[in-house]
């Protein structure tokens, strides 16, 4: 893997290297190079199967950190491509064209964590949420508890201590 | 040829130039017609609109036999919505075999009479859930397995998930544990038979009578509602 970073360092403003396993590296790529960095990939390198998209929402640095995550059949590698995107202007590129897969995740990402990828077919339909009308509820900053608690009533708990009531259970005359 | 004719033919052409009905729901309202409000204009005329009725009882020594006769015919729509779906395939199997009690799983909603919660409920199912429970021939009954169907489990906190399956439609047994073992749920099973046997499993009749609490409560939270108010 790290000869393959060193290739890759020609091309792409790559950075972030860290190998997590002998067959599992991550690597961090600038917004503007991802799209071409995953054709890159998929085309030139063999990683031609996309396994999942995922976001992280770093509240504290004001960034979500999308992760690509690319497999490779010939060489049975993993390799994570990580972009950092703004909160404030949460617009990414989609890859819908290279994978068409990548639609579903896109879909998901916005409904979500409020990520936009223009042009991706259907990326603002509904999928698992029907009619949400709150905050995208992934991210951090959307407090579920108190949503839950405006939103559904709750069953009143009656509460008793397991110990003391299979006492009295058990034992009631003492 | 037959455009030509029909272009000239005076009394066709009349009735095609007839103004349109007044809205359909301007027209139809009373007390025993709903309103079907999420519904676009030109689809309400392809929904029933009536009020379900509350069940007649006839004579208590006829209803007895009746609800008898109803206790050893139990079919299920097993709705598995969560963990606890997987406890029907013992219960079907050779070991706890519940078609000795007359049960057995049906595929769609019109065959069934017992429509059993296996689970958590988010939103989008509550929808499903609700149409096919009113989709469903009476007498029809409740069973809600799970505690998260009970009182949310452990997505108490959780932003898409009801908490409370009661309050959107009649549950008769409740079957505690996370998840049940099977020897739970057929108890579970037994005990709506016994309280359909004491004609104590009454929910269909409360669904009717508390009707507009019910749609009151499942439109505060199924936010897109694109359905009829009844799915007749």
């Amino acid at each position: 893997m790290e000869t393959l970073y060193k290739e890759l360092k020609q091309y792409f403003d790559v950075d972030e290297f860290s190998v997590q396993k002998a067959s599992l590296a991550f690597l961090r790529v600038p917004k503007s190079q991802l799209v071409s960095l995953l054709t890159h990939m998929k085309d030139i390198r063999g990683y031609t199967h996309l396994v999942m998209v995922t976001c992280v929402d770093y509240l504290e640095q004001d960034s979500f950190l999308l992760t690509y995550l690319l497999h490779n059949y010939s060489t049975h590698c993993d390799l994570g491509i990580q972009v950092s995107i703004s909160r404030q202007n949460p617009v990414m590129d989609g890859i819908h064209h290279l994978w068409e897969q990548g639609r579903v995740y896109q879909r998901e990402l916005f409904e979500m964590f409020g990520i936009d990828f223009p042009g991706s077919p259907d990326v603002h339909e509904p999928m698992i949420l029907e009619g949400w009308q709150g905050p995208p509820p992934m991210r951090r900053d959307f407090d579920t508890k108190a949503y839950s608690e405006a939103t559904y009533s709750h069953r009143p708990r009656d509460h008793k201590e397991p110990e003391e009531y299979m006492k009295q259970q058990l034992y009631p005359e003492d | 040829m037959s455009d030509i004719e029909i272009k000239d033919n005076p009394d066709i052409k009349s009735e095609l130039q007839t103004p349109p009905e007044p809205g359909y729901s301007e027209w139809r309202k009373d007390e025993n017609t709903l309103y079907n409000d999420g519904l676009p204009e030109e689809e309400k005329d392809w929904f029933c609109d009536a009020r379900p009725q509350k069940a007649r009882k006839s004579v208590q020594v006829i209803e007895n036999f009746l609800n008898w006769a109803r206790s050893q015919s139990l079919w299920i729509l097993a709705f598995g919505t969560g963990c606890g779906a997987i406890e029907l395939r013992p219960l079907v199997t050779s070991r706890y075999d519940i078609s000795r009690l007359g049960m057995q799983p049906r595929p769609t909603p019109r065959q069934a009479n017992l429509i059993m919660i296996g689970g958590y409920v988010s939103i989008k199912t509550l929808k499903r859930i609700v149409r096919s429970y009113e989709q469903m021939q009476g007498p029809k009954f409740v069973v809600a397995v799970c505690s998260c169907a009970i009182n949310g489990g452990m997505y108490w906190d959780s932003y898409n998930t009801v908490k409370r399956i009661d309050e959107y439609i009649p549950v008769d047994v409740y079957v505690t544990g996370c998840m049940p073992r099977p020897e739970a749920v057929l108890a579970g099973f037994n005990k709506l038979k016994e309280l359909i046997k004491a004609g104590k499993a009454e929910g269909q009749n409360l669904y009717i009578e508390r009707f507009d609490w019910y749609k009151e409560n499942q439109k505060k939270v199924i936010k897109d509602w694109n359905m009829p108010d009844y799915n007749w």
